[in-house]
């Protein structure tokens, strides 16, 4: 019974935590270009508002364009939960491991990009298309960041590879190192960030992911919006577990050390958010077609990383 | 009555439906006779063949005839390996036959096809009985023939000729391929028979030969790049319950063609061998599916997917090559699960894409994507059916092309285990390759559905659309339950298909029925496991979670405008994203270099009222450097000695009592 209540704890968490996590990026984004900014709560309050607003469909929209919204929510936050936060060895972390979580989010990614061209509009057009070109070099590059782990870990399995992490001495690794750019690059283009898409803009001509859902309005983009935070959290989450599994409660050791873990949890997304945020306004957006080459440095980090891990496992 | 007989009872029947199709020739109730007689024959064979699998597989059933070679006699043999191909040919077929029941109607020629269609399915059903060399060829050569009957169905169409042509040429040159194979196989004794070839010993000299010349015969059959030019002509120039057939089953014979030869009747393999089908297998993959993005014939572009599929399929069994040469059985038998596990995914979706593409052909006449879209619309029920089969063939959970390329990944992460260094180093290079070819695959299916079945008509045929037959909508969605079913019960599966693996490899994987929550674990829990039912049962509830929640305490107005597009709504459906404009991010990233594609603008210059146009320039390498330079050597020789043919009778005796002493001294020189 409690690891239901612990798994459901999970779920709700990051169900919570994800519009206040893009709250806060943007909060800090504002405040270093010197600005007062929105109060980190801004995205709840968008979301409620954008909830109770009616839908304004277009005239030939199917009912993929309507069942879009819900199921890739649902496949962000079946991943999300599945991605150990403040706990490994949860109920249903064994349901999926890394390899199905990249694969839960490119089920996402499939009918989002489906939905963009589903209207009719070119604007949906270019975004699709574009959102698959990065993921088709997106996707091979976080593959070998799932190799790379797996060969020091011994395994695929997330709570696994924490526990394995933070229990034995592993130390700094080049080939971890590797891997972690490789999947912090990864990430940034998973999640529409600057360099390669700019979240906050809504018409430029570089544009894919706003580009892909524009034609979404209301309880619909609600969803896709909420979609989008849990995806921005489930990366951070990602990168603390595998990484930085520092203080992150074993399954089954008390409420004491889950409360440890997390607060040990709650730390860690605000530094990553507070890199993330200080990062986006150090760069500038990148050409869509640099975009390729920004991946393809992750693609060889993620191979360099795996090969020499093969040539010596101390590496 | 055993098994095997029962099999070759329905290849009667299958045998006899032909011969009854010419019978009836151009008779209007044909085609629901023959339809009915293959679908009825079909049935019988699978449920024959899963029953055995699924019962007591350690003792094959052998039947030997007394036809072919007058000493040896035809064996046709029933063993595991044998028996789960013959579930993937009678399962394809008998939804096949299912599907042209409604589809056939709509046939301008029946005659063309109705003979062929049984026989096609009998010679696929023999290949895989077939238990000696002799047999094998035979059947192997009437399946490519009468396959190419079909492909020629449309001889009239533009382009099917040549594809016939092209398809000739490369079948007779694997036929070829595969007779020397068998020769050196059978050795200078010459006992056909498998039993006799799988017990005498092969020099490794030998082995190494026999797996290029396998790799030539039925690598060309299957579609591995090089060798693949005539797949994308012929497989979409047959009629579409054909092309399902020749996509989705005739490539999996040719697989079965090798896993016979190279895994059963060679014995154990040396590893650089494995570098090779490895390599061949992932770059198979990625080149496969290159074409099928920049592509935009529906059915070409579902051929190109069969390619890339097909070296999914070889870069399993490269793997599970390496292990076995390493010896670890569990292993190999976990990378050769998951080709096998492959090879029936893909006779799944592929078929239900063909049927698909089939149903578009005949409720719009067009095959070409820039001429379709909105068919969402139009048809609601195909459309479904063809997104399950786009979602599972691109490898997205739950469906079941995740849970095969997920089994292949795991054993890919195993290869530390190998103790050679080339393929410490191959493995996960060919990984990264699959994991690219499988990323693209999700690319290319989002372009084929999104022109295809969303968005606006670009074409009036599309605009009046409508629903196709009630038989070919059952065959689509029996396909797409499977397609689900075997991606949330994959455990069922992976046992069923042990006794194979057993048979071939001598190792199995574990008992997946012993997890729990039907969950599958390759090796152990802690190392890597997935439970396709929870993740279908979770994304479930969680969607139907938030809708009824948004729906109850939110909002559910909701109301019909035209389209925002910023303000701009495209004036015509013509404006919209094409197929060509869709694929254009990734051209221009991997085309240049693998296509050399190139765009050209042709800008008029201001005050010229003449459109500005697009041109895209792309080259298919492989035909142009590599097939064309062949052809034009063959044309250049055949001019030459076109000569010979304009003789006088003195020079033409002159010509052949010259060869004959040529070849009495070759004679008395070697002996």
């Amino acid at each position: 019974m409690s690891d239901i209540l612990v798994q459901g704890v999970q779920m709700l968490l990051v169900l919570l935590l994800a519009p206040l996590l893009t709250g806060f990026v943007r909060k800090i984004k504002a405040r270093l270009l010197r600005r007062q900014g929105a109060s980190v709560i801004q995205p709840y309050r968008d979301l409620l508002r954008l909830l109770r607003k009616e839908v304004v469909l277009a005239d030939n929209a199917s009912w993929l364009f309507r069942v879009t919204p819900y199921v890739t929510f649902a496949a962000i936050w079946v991943a999300a939960a599945l991605v150990p936060t403040f706990a490994t060895g949860l109920l249903f972390n064994w349901t999926a491991d890394l390899i199905a979580i990249v694969a839960l989010l490119g089920s996402a990614r499939f009918f989002l990009a489906l939905a963009g061209m589903d209207v009719g509009t070119s604007f949906g057009g270019i975004g699709s298309s574009r959102e698959v070109m990065i993921a088709a070099l997106a996707e091979p590059a976080m593959l070998l960041f799932v190799f790379c782990i797996a060969l020091v870990a011994g395994s695929t399995q997330l709570s696994t590879v924490a526990n394995f992490i933070a229990s034995s001495y592993v130390g700094l690794r080049v080939s971890l190192g590797m891997a972690m750019i490789a999947l912090i690059m990864v990430a940034l283009a998973e999640n529409a960030r600057i360099p390669v898409d700019n979240p906050a803009t809504h018409l430029e001509l570089t544009m894919v992911h706003e580009a892909m859902v524009l034609e979404y309005s209301g309880r619909h983009l609600a969803m896709i919006e909420f979609g989008a935070s849990l995806k921005l959290l489930l990366y951070i989450s990602l990168i603390a577990c595998v990484f930085l599994p520092w203080k992150i409660a074993v399954f089954g050791t008390g409420p004491l050390s889950y409360a440890i873990g997390a607060v040990a949890y709650l730390v860690k997304l605000t530094t990553a958010g507070f890199f993330l945020a200080l990062f986006e306004t150090a760069t500038a957006k990148m050409r869509v077609f640099r975009v390729p080459q920004f991946l393809g440095a992750a693609l060889m980090l993620g191979l360099l990383g795996t090969l020499l891990l093969f040539v010596s496992k101390s590496f | 009555m055993s098994a095997v007989v029962l099999q070759m009872l329905c290849v009667a029947g299958l045998l006899g439906s032909a011969v009854l199709a010419i019978v009836l020739s151009r008779s209007k109730i044909a085609t629901a006779i023959i339809y009915s007689a293959t679908l009825s024959a079909s049935a019988i064979a699978l449920i024959g063949s899963i029953h055995w699998l699924l019962g007591d597989t350690a003792n094959a059933v052998d039947l030997t005839l007394p036809i072919g070679l007058p000493w040896l006699g035809s064996h046709f043999r029933l063993d595991p390996l044998a028996s789960f191909f013959l579930v993937v040919v009678n399962l394809g077929g008998a939804v096949a036959s299912l599907y042209g029941l409604g589809y056939g109607h709509h046939e301008a020629a029946p005659h063309r096809v109705l003979p062929f269609f049984p026989a096609f399915l009998a010679g696929m059903n023999l290949v895989v009985l077939a238990d000696d060399a002799f047999s094998y060829l035979l059947c192997w050569e009437f399946m490519s023939l009468v396959s190419w009957a079909l492909v020629m169905a449309h001889h009239r169409e533009a382009g099917n000729a040549k594809a016939g042509y092209v398809y000739l040429v490369m079948a007779s040159f694997g036929t070829l391929a595969l007779l020397l194979a068998f020769g050196l196989l059978g050795g200078p004794a010459g006992d056909y028979g498998f039993a006799a070839i799988r017990a005498a010993p092969h020099t490794p000299y030998v082995a190494t030969l026999v797996l290029i010349l396998m790799l030539l015969g039925a690598g060309s059959k299957a579609g591995l790049v090089p060798l693949h030019v005539w797949l994308p002509l012929a497989h979409p120039a047959a009629p579409s319950h054909v092309s399902a057939l020749m996509s989705g089953v005739m490539t999996k014979v040719a697989i079965y063609g090798f896993i016979r030869v190279v895994f059963d009747l060679l014995g154990q393999p040396l590893w650089p061998a494995s570098v090779i089908v490895l390599f061949l297998g992932g770059v198979t993959a990625v080149m496969g599916i290159l074409y099928a993005m920049m592509e935009k014939d529906l059915k070409r572009l579902l051929a190109y997917s069969t390619i890339e599929n097909v070296g999914v399929i070889f870069a399993s069994l490269g793997l599970a090559l390496a292990f076995q040469a390493s010896g670890l059985k569990l292993l190999a038998a976990l990378a050769f699960t998951a080709a096998l596990f492959h090879v029936l995914n893909h006779s799944f979706f592929k078929s239900l894409l063909f049927f698909g593409a089939g149903a578009v052909l005949t409720a719009t006449g067009e095959r070409d994507m820039d001429k379709l879209g909105g068919l969402i619309h139009r048809m609601p029920l195909t459309s479904f059916a063809v997104l399950v089969g786009c979602v599972a063939i691109s490898a997205l959970p739950p469906f079941n092309g995740f849970v095969s390329e997920w089994l292949m990944f795991q054993a890919v992460l195993q290869s530390p285990e190998l103790s050679q260094w080339a393929l410490k180093i191959t493995v996960p290079a060919v990984g990264a390759l699959l994991a690219l070819a499988a990323a693209l695959a999700a690319a290319c299916f989002v372009k084929a559905y999104g022109v295809t079945f969303l968005g606006r008509p670009r074409g009036a045929t599309a605009e009046t659309a409508e629903e196709v037959d009630l038989y070919s909508l059952s065959a689509m969605f029996i396909l797409a339950a499977l397609c689900l079913l075997a991606g949330i019960l994959p455990g069922l599966v992976i046992d069923s298909l042990s006794p194979i693996t057993l048979q071939i490899l001598g190792g199995r994987m574990p008992v997946q029925a012993n997890e729990p929550w039907l969950s599958i674990a390759p090796i152990a829990e802690s190392r890597s496991s997935y439970n396709g039912l929870l993740v279908m049962v979770f994304i479930t509830i969680s969607a139907s979670l938030a809708v009824v929640f948004i729906h109850r305490f939110a909002s559910r107005a909701l109301r019909r405008s035209p389209a925002w597009g910023c303000g701009f709504s495209d004036p015509t459906p013509a404006a919209q994203y094409s197929g060509g404009s869709f694929a254009q991010p990734i051209r221009r990233v991997f085309g240049t270099l693998v296509f050399h594609a190139r765009d050209h603008v042709e800008m008029p210059p201001p005050g010229d009222i003449k459109p500005a146009r697009l041109r895209i320039e792309l080259h298919d390498l492989i035909w142009e450097r590599m097939y064309e330079p062949i052809a034009g050597a063959v044309g250049f020789s055949s001019d030459k000695l076109n000569r010979l043919q304009f003789l006088t009778i003195r020079r033409y005796l002159s010509l052949v009592f010259v060869t004959l002493v040529t070849l009495l001294l070759v004679l008395a020189i070697w002996s």
